[in-house]
């Protein structure tokens, strides 16, 4: 039988997220569990992300697991001109799950086809990152204690942001209500403005930070990158805007946080860590409960 | 007085006729059905008047029936062709395409960071529009649509 395998968050039903979030929070309550002993887990990085990488083999270190793989494809013989094709038979071999970050677009859908192991895909290019969005569900339900009828701001570069566009579609399950606070050269692209319209959800759309965000549970901030800009001076004009400081939080609900997929650089203000507001470094410990709970769910251990 | 009445594209006595193909798209449905290897007769007729198309295409291929499946491959460019099914000079069925569900191995992915356009992956494709035809990719999850589609 083909195994089951996280290529993309629209993979799961509404009762599969939940039981994944459900056993996040066993492994919060008891992260290290022998579960995975004498298991072999590749990663296979065909592109550097330090964070992915190192909060997977965390999950799988806590669970008893072995890591096989690289970081970085120079080192593998991808450098060698070997097809993806050759890479995941041969190494389907070696492992009882692959989890593989790649530049292309469709590449873990493509392995997870080649595969007979389960494939989690930890990136594909501007595609999708499904176990980002489920360590940002886990985040949001864990602060809020619902995924129900929340609202949430999602800020900075909504057009090429992979992250909110995910999250954005996930939280569409559960009522919510949307504000996009972007650049117009960065605003939330219209397939997904009609794909909420469709589902009959509310969006409001600002190009700045206003009172507005004192109605938000959530804040989800993103980088604004410059090389996002075709005309720099537009960069330039625009990098303050969408820097969050903690002045700006003060009017906030007190049930409020702050989430950003990390690595920040300047978008949120140094000022805002020490705000109890703050949530990204937990969000990022959150990372590795919720891969224990996608490693074992998919390989049919809880 | 009227004018005499004149077949652009002369008649067969066995075979298909595919009519209302748009005439940009005439050698994109030849393409697809492979006509170019069929030793059979082949007529075609191109840029003929047409309310509908404005300029239409029509061929006739003797001796060759299609299967449903394999006609609806030209969906895509073609949706609005009729088939005529010719036996003896008589038109014995008529038949109309329709765009299917998914499309495998026909369209390329518009996407340039596709691995579909970086391996020998067959392209798949679930329509998300059949009107204007939009096809969502089963790999990258970018949607192709009717003016950036390609034929393989």
């Amino acid at each position: 039988m083909k195994s089951r395998s996280l290529v993309s968050i629209d993979d799961l039903n509404t009762d599969e997220i939940l039981k994944i979030l459900d056993l996040a929070e066993e492994f919060e309550r008891d992260p290290v569990q022998k579960l995975l002993e004498g298991k072999v887990i590749a990663t296979l990085f065909f592109e550097p992300s330090t964070r992915t990488r190192l909060s997977f083999e965390s999950a799988v270190n806590r669970l008893g697991g072995k890591i096989v793989g690289f970081a970085d494809s120079s080192y593998s013989s991808v450098s060698k001109g070997e097809t993806l094709n050759d890479t995941i038979l041969t190494v389907n071999n070696y492992c009882d799950l692959i989890v593989i970050r790649h530049p292309i677009e469709g590449s873990a859908r493509y392995a997870s086809e080649i595969a007979t192991v389960p494939v989690i895909n930890a990136g594909d290019g501007a595609n999708q990152h499904p176990t980002q969005t489920l360590l940002d569900l886990f985040s949001i339900r864990k602060t809020q204690g619902t995924l129900d009828h929340l609202n949430i701001f999602m800020v900075g570069d909504l057009k090429y942001g992979r992250t909110v566009h995910s999250l954005m579609m996930a939280m569409s399950r559960w009522n919510t209500t949307f504000n996009f606070i972007a650049p117009e050269e960065l605003k939330m692209p219209d397939e997904f403005k009609l794909y909420l319209e469709n589902m009959g959800l509310k969006y409001y759309e600002h190009s700045d930070f206003t009172d507005i965000v004192s109605k938000a549970d959530i804040i989800y901030m993103t980088r604004v990158q410059k090389e996002r800009f075709s005309d720099p001076m537009e960069y330039e004009k625009v990098k303050n805007v969408y820097v969050l400081r903690n002045s700006m939080l003060k009017e906030t609900k007190p049930n409020m946080r702050i989430l950003h997929p990390l690595p920040r650089v300047n978008e949120i203000h140094k000022d805002v860590d020490s705000n109890p507001k703050a949530y990204y470094f937990e969000q990022a410990l959150n990372g590795v409960y919720t891969r224990q709970a996608i490693l074992c769910s998919l390989l049919g251990i809880k | 007085m009227k004018e005499p009445k004149q077949l652009s594209v002369s008649a067969i006595q066995n075979g298909t006729v595919i009519d209302h193909i748009p005439a940009r798209n005439l050698f994109k449905v030849i393409q697809i059905l492979g006509l170019d290897r069929i030793d059979h007769l082949i007529t075609f007729g191109t840029n003929l008047e047409s309310k509908k198309l404005g300029k239409k295409a029509i061929i006739k291929i003797s001796e060759i029936f299609f299967e449903d499946e394999d006609i609806n491959r030209i969906a895509l460019v073609a949706p609005d062709a009729k088939l005529n099914i010719i036996r003896d000079y008589e038109v014995v069925e008529k038949k109309v395409v329709e765009v299917p569900d998914n499309i495998i191995g026909i369209a390329k992915c518009v996407n340039p960071k596709c691995i579909t356009n970086f391996e020998p992956v067959t392209t798949r494709f679930r329509v998300v529009s059949k009107k204007n035809v939009a096809l969502k990719c089963h790999y990258c999850e970018k949607i192709t649509n009717q003016e950036n589609l390609h034929i393989i």
